[in-house]
């Protein structure tokens, strides 16, 4: 169980809910290695996947994470869905409650969006990313990789280099780093940075050089290439030589340090094909975290207690 | 017209030396004396023990929200709630559906308001076409017809050559242009003060520089040009700054603030994403309300002003960031100043009359309202212990989206009257 009825933003989770999350999800990561994957765990439950903002990813991962749990994963989508037409969220949450769903995972464009589903149906919320506020289950599977790859997460340094400012990703790893007693610095040109940084809780750092020496991890954000006006850098190429994890960069790194990234890469860009493509790399070990770590919380949501993993 | 007699409450005016316990005659909709031990022959006595009368309130930024908006707020629900508030009079902002941006407008809201509203109604213009900025509205044909100043409240002009041209040709009126003091270039798409709240809240950031730039922009203006400048609810220190500096300088330039921007601050945000707190300019720090409480003390706020702005239930329903800025405010604005001004001890009732009755109609060369023998009986009556819940069954606004609901408050009007006659009674509208 956890202590809170949602997973919205990293500060409804406890450090101890945060570690339950892990360890369930690692008895789940065991269960995706068989050849039959599936657990009754959550038959008869209903999962709905509202995601209002383009992700196959994303979505995709929920999905599989509630099917291998038995639950019926439904998927609503920008596309199919009524708001579209002009439908509220709110009405679109109660619907979806007088629906009798169980749990509800929601990807919107909009900061907040979960809070509004939250206020309006009966289901478990989990937010799948809200805006530039939070994607909590992304911070969850990357403490589990982190974990998994170096053995322990207290007393890691995290470097997160890139769009700090839009980025939900970093607006939930942040708080989830320093709940686990990890020190993460986020790292960034001015114009990438949000107003306020210090309110995350982050080291701030402008030259990618000079904290790299110090970093457990190497935490690379997409850069977002299609923005209508004001590139907050002058052009890719100067973007990639300041910031960017190439093989010069690498060899600096401490000889544990191991390199992260959510997804999807830029090659080239934020990150060079040699780096991506190399063993100190684990983008694809975050991947398969996510679909262990998203049954690890559904699970725990949905009542935690009956049938286990070990069932 | 029957006398009417208010007898015994604490009457306050700064502008006739007057703060004592005092009787009021009113007949054919003045005042004919103030004094003790007043009577009256035949006519109504209103029991004024333990009240303070003051002269009629005035919310210099109101969005009646009529023509086109008739489901948010019109002259009728309008009006009721600034009588509800205290207030006598109120001034329409432009931006209506059409915008108010012609003579004829201006005089469709004026005989409306005579017609239907229950206080008085002046109508601001738009200082330009549909208020896009582009070119100049017929500013001489709206003066004509009525219009006491002119706005683009809802955007800041963002060309300076055309922000400029307004204040060139409305100079020649002698009327004040009143600034929503926005540089659209540096807000873009933010909602919510940019610094701590926009970044835990991950909301885009509106900073105040995207104000200050254009308070300093406009003062220069006012000096450039000689017109009568206005800047509309101003959010932040430094913009106070600003206006210290040109009044000092003798420029012709006076300014409000919002109750809500008094009185809250951006930690009010939380993280509920309470659209009720989404206002333009957005709440600011706690450093910013303290600026704007020490310029009211010491003089530099001209106004307080409502920006009353009505929306409905599912307008305010939506995502943060789609959902229309602003709240309602003619109803709390006079228990807020009560609750934490007057009882507070950081204002005085004679400081309040300045700030919503005398310093207003300065500021927008309204008529003098005052309380002494042969003024018009433009009068509110205040119970400073009253205690006042702030529910969505409060309001008589046809919108419920304030800032302060779930707030407990003290004070509030029990009577208001218009030219001698009631408009609120014993704390009810009078139709």
């Amino acid at each position: 169980m956890l202590s809170s009825p949602h997973i919205i933003d990293m500060d409804d989770l406890t450090r101890d809910d945060i570690v339950s999350v892990l360890d369930t999800a690692e008895s789940f990561k065991e269960v995706n290695e068989r050849r039959i994957k599936k657990l009754p765990t959550l038959r008869g439950r209903t999962v709905v996947n509202l995601f209002l903002e383009p992700s196959t990813r994303t979505r995709t991962s929920f999905e599989i994470a509630a099917k291998r749990l038995s639950a019926d994963a439904v998927n609503f989508s920008a596309s199919t869905s009524a708001t579209v037409k002009g439908e509220s969220l709110a009405d679109t949450a109660e619907t979806l409650s007088a629906m009798a769903c169980d749990l509800v995972v929601i990807r919107h464009k909009y900061a907040g969006a979960p809070r509004i589903l939250a206020n309006h149906m009966d289901a478990h919320v989990v937010n799948g990313g809200d805006g530039m506020h939070q994607h909590p289950t992304q911070a969850l599977l990357d403490l589990f990789t982190m974990r998994e790859k170096l053995g322990r997460l207290e007393g890691l340094t995290v470097g997160i280099v890139g769009d700090i400012a839009h980025s939900r990703v970093a607006g939930s790893l942040v708080p989830a780093l320093r709940a686990v007693g990890a020190t993460p610095v986020v790292v960034a040109p001015p114009t990438l940075l949000p107003a306020s940084p210090d309110v995350l809780g982050a080291e701030v750092s402008t030259s990618m050089d000079r904290v790299l020496p110090d970093l457990d991890v190497v935490y690379m954000l997409r850069i977002q290439m299609e923005r209508s006006t004001g590139m907050p850098f002058p052009s890719l190429r100067e973007y990639a030589s300041l910031f960017g994890m190439n093989e010069v960069r690498l060899a600096k790194m401490r000889p544990h340090a191991i390199v992260m990234h959510p997804g999807p890469m830029n090659r080239g860009v934020e990150i060079s094909a040699a780096v991506a493509d190399s063993d100190r790399a684990h983008v694809l070990d975050q991947v398969n975290a996510g679909v262990a770590v998203r049954m690890a919380a559904m699970y725990l949501l949905l009542g935690g207690d009956g049938v286990g993993a070990a069932a | 017209m029957l006398a009417l007699l208010l007898r015994g409450g604490r009457v306050v005016d700064p502008e006739t030396g007057l703060d004592a316990v005092a009787d009021v005659v009113i007949r054919d909709g003045r005042i004919v004396e103030i004094g003790e031990g007043l009577t009256i022959p035949k006519g109504v006595t209103v029991e004024c023990a333990e009240k303070v009368v003051v002269p009629g309130l005035v919310d210099i930024h109101t969005h009646l929200r009529e023509p086109g908006y008739e489901y948010k707020e019109t002259v009728v629900s309008g009006t009721r709630a600034a009588a509800h508030g205290g207030f006598t009079a109120v001034c329409a902002m432009p931006n209506t559906r059409p915008v108010c941006d012609t003579g004829s407008q201006v005089r469709f809201l004026l005989e409306r308001g005579a017609q239907r509203g229950v206080v008085r109604v002046h109508a601001i213009g738009a200082c330009t076409m549909g208020q896009k900025g582009e070119a100049l509205a017929e500013i001489g044909d709206m003066v004509a017809e009525g219009a006491v100043a002119f706005s683009d409240d809802g955007h800041g002009v963002s060309d300076a050559g055309m922000a400029r041209l307004v204040m060139d040709y409305a100079k020649q009126f002698s009327t004040t242009v009143i600034s929503h003091c926005e540089d659209a270039t540096l807000v873009r798409g933010g909602v919510v003060n940019e610094g701590a709240v926009s970044t835990a809240l991950g909301l885009p950031g509106w900073p105040a520089a995207a104000e200050e730039t254009m308070v300093a922009r406009d003062i220069a203006l006012a000096r450039l040009t000689g017109c009568r400048l206005h800047l509309a609810h101003l959010s932040t220190a430094r913009s106070i700054e600003h206006v210290r500096a040109a009044k000092a300088e003798g420029l012709s330039v006076t300014c409000e603030v919002t109750p809500h921007h008094l009185f809250l601050d951006e930690t009010a945000l939380g993280s509920d994403y309470d659209t009720n707190l989404k206002m333009n300019p957005p709440l600011r720090t706690a450093a910013d309300r303290q600026a704007l409480i020490g310029a009211l003390v010491d003089g530099t706020i001209d106004a307080i002003a409502t920006d009353h702005a009505p929306h409905a239930p599912h307008e305010k329903a939506l995502e943060f960031e789609l959902a229309p800025f602003g709240t309602t405010g003619l109803e709390t604005a006079l228990p807020l100043v009560i609750t934490h001004l007057v009882a507070a001890d950081v204002l005085s009732w004679a400081d309040v009359v300045q700030l919503m009755a005398h310093g207003p109609r300065r500021a927008l060369q309204l008529p003098a309202v005052r309380l002494e023998p042969g003024a018009v009986a433009d009068i509110t009556i205040i119970d400073p212990e009253a205690r006042v819940e702030i529910t969505p069954g409060f309001f008589e606004s046809a919108s419920a989206n304030s800032a302060f609901l779930g707030a407990s408050l003290l004070g509030k009007a029990t009577e208001v009257l218009v030219e001698g006659r009631f408009a609120l009674k014993n704390g009810r509208v009078v139709d």
